[in-house]
């Protein structure tokens, strides 16, 4: 963006809310929000304790695992449907309905289902990120080029051949777009889980924090919660501009 | 059938139906095609020409009816058929050499192996240097020679070609037409080709079926001969070249609206 006529680095917004936040912090408006130093130098003072390295390490297993189970399950699927006339008829009601659905509401009967620890943890994770990772990987099969199916098909493909060669990478721009927002998703079902299943992780240190009234505690664990989704979804879009020559020319 | 005929046709077709539901698409189509020559599919657009071919591909079921290829009745797609498609059905993701090379990947060749051939075809279809570029970065005229050159090195003995040339512009089209006469000389393949342009089929044709629609079937089957062996150049003024595009758009041009 462009002010003045100069060229502004990227990322100026959140420089300019840093500062009112510091100010607004500095005047001690309200005890809600300590100034961004305070929550800097508690940043410091906690990320290499005991308890937070736990909590990391508790929620990026749970992170990833429910994403990784998101992933190996939804793209494939996704690219099922958008291939089978007959499962797409069959599974898509579904996956709108938990596109939508208040899925939070659903982790008591997950607790039911699967126990207290992290086993519905992980798959609280991966109920947030495996819909939006479902449609989009059947929006890509969907564009797909028919005369590339007919292609593989007349050189003789497998359709294996045809599913790992063709449908994959056709629908490749949507499937990492669709694996973004699903991470994003993630985050949000990974905290649910862990403060709503049993009280570790991340999760644990919101609800001790925000208990004890600590909010520059509070607002560290939520920056680095921000810092990590952020970078992650980063690395996402980088690779989704990797494939972007492709994307407009299918 | 007798064994005269099984010799010298590389493709017959045998009382070939094709519906779309209520739709007729082919009726009752029997067809030859010889041997080492190029045969091309002629008609107004819904003549099914396309239809037949892909049904010759393995691509479309027939209603009934068979395909012989080579002596033996065609069931799906095989290795002794190669499709070149009207919008060049490149892998965008894919450079030059994969894509050319793809039909061969199909069939389990090992990558040196494959790529070597492939490499042999790109300098023939005159696209040396571009081996590693991105279908993106071709012109239509070269993304159609990674398309021909695709369907050359898997060595089918039957090309199909469905309107090849028709996106690419005219001066690279004609251009595609003396090489095309070329081809047909030095491989020893059969080419079936489809073809809307009177002009292009009878400049390229050993043999020209012409079809006609309502209901779709072959009207006439038309062999010129004396002009075939002359100079690419000279195809164009030739009176015979003339009389059969004439006689082919009195055919025709009642079905044109």
């Amino acid at each position: 963006m462009k002010l003045f006529g100069y060229q502004l680095p990227a990322m100026s917004s959140l420089l300019v809310w840093g500062i009112l936040w510091e100010a607004v912090g500095q005047l001690e408006l309200t005890f809600f929000l300590p100034a961004l130093s305070d929550i800097f130098v508690t940043l410091s003072e906690i990320y290499s304790t005991k308890p937070f390295i736990k909590a990391l390490t508790e929620t990026a297993q749970a992170f990833f695992l429910g994403t990784f189970f998101a992933i190996s399950i939804g793209i494939p699927v996704g690219i099922l449907m958008g291939k089978n006339r007959l499962i797409d008829e069959i599974l898509l009601p579904w996956v709108n309905v938990f596109l939508s659905a208040p899925l939070t509401a659903l982790v008591p009967v997950l607790m039911v289902l699967f126990g207290f620890g992290l086993k519905s943890i992980i798959i609280t994770t991966a109920l947030f990120a495996i819909w939006i990772i479902v449609l989009n990987a059947r929006a890509g099969v969907k564009q797909i080029n028919p005369s590339l199916v007919e292609m593989a098909h007349s050189f003789g493909a497998s359709p294996m051949d045809a599913f790992l060669k063709i449908y994959f990478w056709a629908a490749l721009p949507e499937i990492l777009s669709g694996v973004r927002i699903g991470f994003i998703r993630a985050v949000k079902g990974v905290i649910i889980g862990q403060l709503l299943i049993s009280i570790v992780g991340f999760g644990a240190l919101f609800e001790l924090y925000s208990q004890q009234f600590l909010m520059s505690h509070f607002w560290a664990v939520l920056l680095v919660l921000f810092a990590l989704a952020f970078s992650i979804s980063e690395f996402l879009a980088s690779l989704e501009r990797k494939v972007a020559y492709y994307a407009a020319k299918r | 059938m007798n064994i005269q005929t099984t010799s010298t046709n590389a493709v017959a077709v045998r009382n070939v139906f094709k519906n779309y539901g209520e739709v007729e698409a082919l009726q009752d189509l029997s067809l030859d095609f010889p041997k080492g020559e190029l045969t091309s599919l002629l008609g107004p657009s819904g003549c099914g020409k396309t239809t037949l071919l892909k049904i010759i591909a393995g691509l479309l079921p027939a209603t009934s009816g068979e395909v012989i290829v080579n002596g033996k009745t065609v069931s799906g797609p095989g290795p002794d058929r190669a499709f070149v498609f009207q919008d060049f059905a490149l892998l965008p993701w894919a450079d030059v050499i994969r894509n050319v090379a793809f039909g061969l990947e199909l069939r389990g060749v090992a990558k040196t192996e494959r790529e070597a051939i492939a490499e042999k075809y790109i300098s023939n279809v005159g696209l040396s240097g571009f081996e590693h570029k991105f279908p993106d970065q071709l012109s239509g005229g070269m993304r159609q020679r990674v398309g021909l050159a695709r369907a050359l090195s898997v060595d089918a003995e039957v090309l199909l070609m469905d309107e090849p040339f028709s996106a690419v512009d005219e001066q690279t089209r004609r251009k595609f037409q003396e090489d095309l006469l070329n081809l047909v000389k030095h491989e020893n393949k059969t080419f079936l080709f489809v073809t809307h342009s009177i002009e292009e089929a009878v400049y390229v044709s050993d043999q020209i079926a012409l079809l006609l629609p309502r209901p779709s079937r072959v009207s006439e089957i038309i062999r010129p001969g004396g002009f075939r062996d002359k100079d690419v150049d000279s195809i164009r003024r030739d009176p015979e070249y003339l009389d059969i595009v004439d006689r082919i758009w009195k055919s025709l041009r009642s079905y044109v609206e």
